[in-house]
């Protein structure tokens, strides 16, 4: 791969988010030994504790990230030519699709006190958005797009399978929850 | 002779109209999930699942049930092979392999030979799989009668360890990635000692982990992740079938029965082992280059270079089924959470099922047979419609796709929090697949961890907390050998090679 292209440039190594990702496993590990601890991890009076199964379940979770960790050390780093995780420009379009997502989700069930605008409202934005910025679609292929997926989807769950997903005020003003 | 018999029955409780549709229905939505990227045959069938769970109140309903569910599976399989040889894209992780003889042939003009190969390869490994459930699971059952706790842990054990010396990844990711399984899978209320485990005061831990909202995220958006990553554009042959090329593809074909068999015992034995429908792929395409007159040809078109991966994924993907139904251990995520169906439709997979559900087992089985037999009809007559599907832009496929996944997640609970729970597993995904995290033993630990920690619970009660009592008699002495085995096996393999020098 060349590596001229600004696009192309590392955004990370791939041995920093394979040693960083060891060592996230290896707290989880840790939690878990400490939670299963505070359980009881030995034999109580009755067998087997709470803890006595996560105890090495831990115990290994801990263990192996400390070889991963080692080993993520031994590659080598992007600048003597080792793998990159993610290119800048990949990474760009991995957020092109995570940040949208995240407000979707968001969007569906609302955050906190603000309540959200159902799943159907949503999707429709959700797909407008994609075709709109991403796709450079028009207006009318978008509109007409975005707005017959989540309809088939409110016919096939509510009607047709009578499982019912989040609605929003637009729902409400409809009469349709 | 008596499975005759009773497969006979199970034709009698599959072949009714609703269950003919619910197969026809179930393959044609296979395909699909095959074809699109992101969606595949575990997060799939992750997704409809909740559709079924007021099917499975009833014993005819659970038959109907499953076989959507396992339709959908069969489905995924085939379709993985169309955009493999038409795109040069893997559906699915399995149809990697296919893309190396499939795409060429293809571009020489080759495609309708190339997918007539696929899709009857396919259907070739996946029948001779059912054939071997016909008759080996029934004895398999029969044996595991005899199984107590300690038997039971050993065979999780032996699966866990051949998955560590199995796969291609790093031992120690493998055995990572397997532990977060198991830790995930103990979160929640134990059950018991009734205490709390790895809940920190949130009331949304209460329930624990479930596993089909880890695979809608660990395969689907992670999946959608890495196709985003390649900045999509499909540019694909196109794929006419026509009657006359199937027929003559038909003709060539029982030249390469060798290679068929090879493939077809190989996927066996990979699908009974957890190895699963995409090692066993690239092993198939292996071995046969290895023994092809014309090896050397391969990858540059060769038909011998399709037959062989797609036997083996298919036989692969339909004898995961056999450890699933006969001990409750799924042998691919796909079968994993067809398992995790049958629990939520109230039925205990394990020998036992042989004996108390001869319906629901038999029914499954003899649709096996029907469904791969629909599933190559729907595949040989439709792939101009999946091709075209294909060509529908990425930047509306991507966004439909998540929505699917988001109300897939959401219905299994009908919970907000389980669709925020996706979205971080999609993360997870997406890191632990670029850093060579294996997904399935993951999954299959968060699956397995429960029934896995009773049985060692229970074992470790009956000998007051000594781990002899995992040698204490020759069958369960053998598994867990057999399981150590395994689990040194690259370390061991290497040294035998050395001392052979």
């Amino acid at each position: 791969m060349s590596q001229q292209q600004s696009n192309e440039k590392s955004a990370a190594s791939l041995r920093m988010v394979d040693a960083v990702t060891a060592v996230i496993i290896f707290v989880i590990g840790a939690v878990v030994i400490w939670d299963s601890y505070r359980l009881g991890s030995k034999w109580g009076s009755d067998g087997p504790e709470s803890g006595y199964f996560p105890f090495y379940i831990g115990a290994i979770l801990c263990a192996a990230s400390v070889i991963n960790f080692v080993n993520a050390l031994r590659e080598k780093s992007v600048a003597d030519g080792g793998e990159s995780f993610v290119s800048r420009g990949s990474f760009r379009m991995v957020m092109s699709v995570m940040v949208p997502t995240v407000i979707y989700v968001v969007a569906i069930g609302g955050i906190g006190a603000i309540p959200g605008i159902g799943i159907y409202v949503a999707s429709a934005i959700f797909i407008a958005v994609f075709m709109l910025w991403l796709g450079k679609y028009g207006w009318g292929k978008t509109v007409s797009v975005s707005f017959a997926v989540p309809i088939v989807f409110f016919l096939m769950f509510e009607i047709w399978f009578k499982v019912p997903l989040p609605k929003g005020p637009l729902e409400a003003m409809l009469g349709l929850n | 002779m008596e499975e005759i018999n009773s497969l006979m029955h199970g034709f009698a409780v599959a072949l009714t109209p609703m269950n003919l549709g619910l197969m026809m229905v179930g393959i044609i939505l296979g395909v699909l999930i095959g074809v699109l990227p992101g969606l595949g045959g575990a997060n799939g069938v992750a997704i409809l699942l909740p559709l079924t769970f007021a099917m499975g109140n009833t014993p005819a309903g659970q038959v109907s049930a499953i076989i959507l569910l396992s339709c959908i599976y069969w489905g995924a399989l085939f379709g993985g092979a169309i955009t493999s040889i038409l795109f040069n894209i893997p559906g699915e992780p399995w149809s990697v392999a296919t893309t190396f003889d499939g795409y060429p042939m293809a571009q020489q003009g080759k495609a309708g030979e190339a997918l007539t190969a696929a899709f009857t390869s396919s259907f070739v490994g996946a029948f001779i799989a059912v054939l071997m459930i016909t008759f080996l699971a029934p004895l398999v059952a029969k044996f595991a009668l005899r199984f107590g706790p300690p038997e039971f842990f050993a065979v999780y054990l032996l699966t866990f360890c051949s998955f560590v010396g199995m796969t291609k990844s790093p031992p120690m990711k493998t055995v990572a990635a397997m532990m977060l399984g198991f830790a995930l899978a103990a979160v929640g209320l134990d059950t018991v000692t009734g205490q709390l485990r790895l809940t920190f005061g949130f009331t949304e831990l209460l329930k624990g982990f479930d596993f089909l909202i880890a695979v809608i995220g660990l395969f689907g958006i992670g999946e959608i992740l890495l196709t985003i990553e390649e900045g999509l554009d499909f540019k694909g042959m196109t794929g006419k079938m026509k009657m006359k090329v199937v027929l003559e593809t038909w003709k060539e074909l029982p030249k390469y029965w060798k290679t068929s068999l090879r493939s077809s015992v190989i996927g066996c034995w990979m699908g009974i082992t957890p190895g699963g429908a995409t090692p066993a792929s690239f092993m198939g395409y292996g071995v046969a280059k290895k023994f092809s007159p014309t090896g050397a040809n391969f990858g540059k078109g060769e038909i011998e270079g399709v037959i062989a991966p797609e036997t083996a994924a298919h036989a692969a993907g339909t004898s995961a089924l056999l450890p699933m139904l006969t001990l409750g251990i799924p042998g691919s995520p796909t079968a994993a959470v067809l398992l995790g169906g049958l629990l939520v439709w109230g039925l205990q997979p394990g020998p036992m099922l042989f004996e108390e559900k001869k319906d629901f087992v038999w029914g499954l089985i003899a649709s096996m047979y029907l469904g791969n037999i629909a599933g190559l009809i729907v595949v040989l007559t439709t792939v101009p419609f999946f091709a075209a599907i294909l060509r529908i832009p990425f930047s509306i496929i991507a966004p439909v796709i998540l929505v699917i996944c988001a109300i897939g997640a959401f219905t299994v609970h009908s919970s907000m929090f389980d669709v925020w729970l996706m979205v971080v597993f999609g993360v997870i995904g997406y890191v632990f697949k670029k850093l060579d995290y294996p997904l399935a033993p993951l999954v299959l630990a968060l699956v397995l961890g429960d029934r896995a920690e009773d049985a060692f619970r229970q074992s470790m009660l009956a000998s007051q907390g000594t781990v002899t009592i995992f040698f204490s008699n020759p069958l369960v002495g053998s598994i867990t050998t057999l399981a150590l085995l395994m689990l040194f096996w690259a370390p061991l393999s290497s040294v035998i090679k050395r001392v052979r020098r």
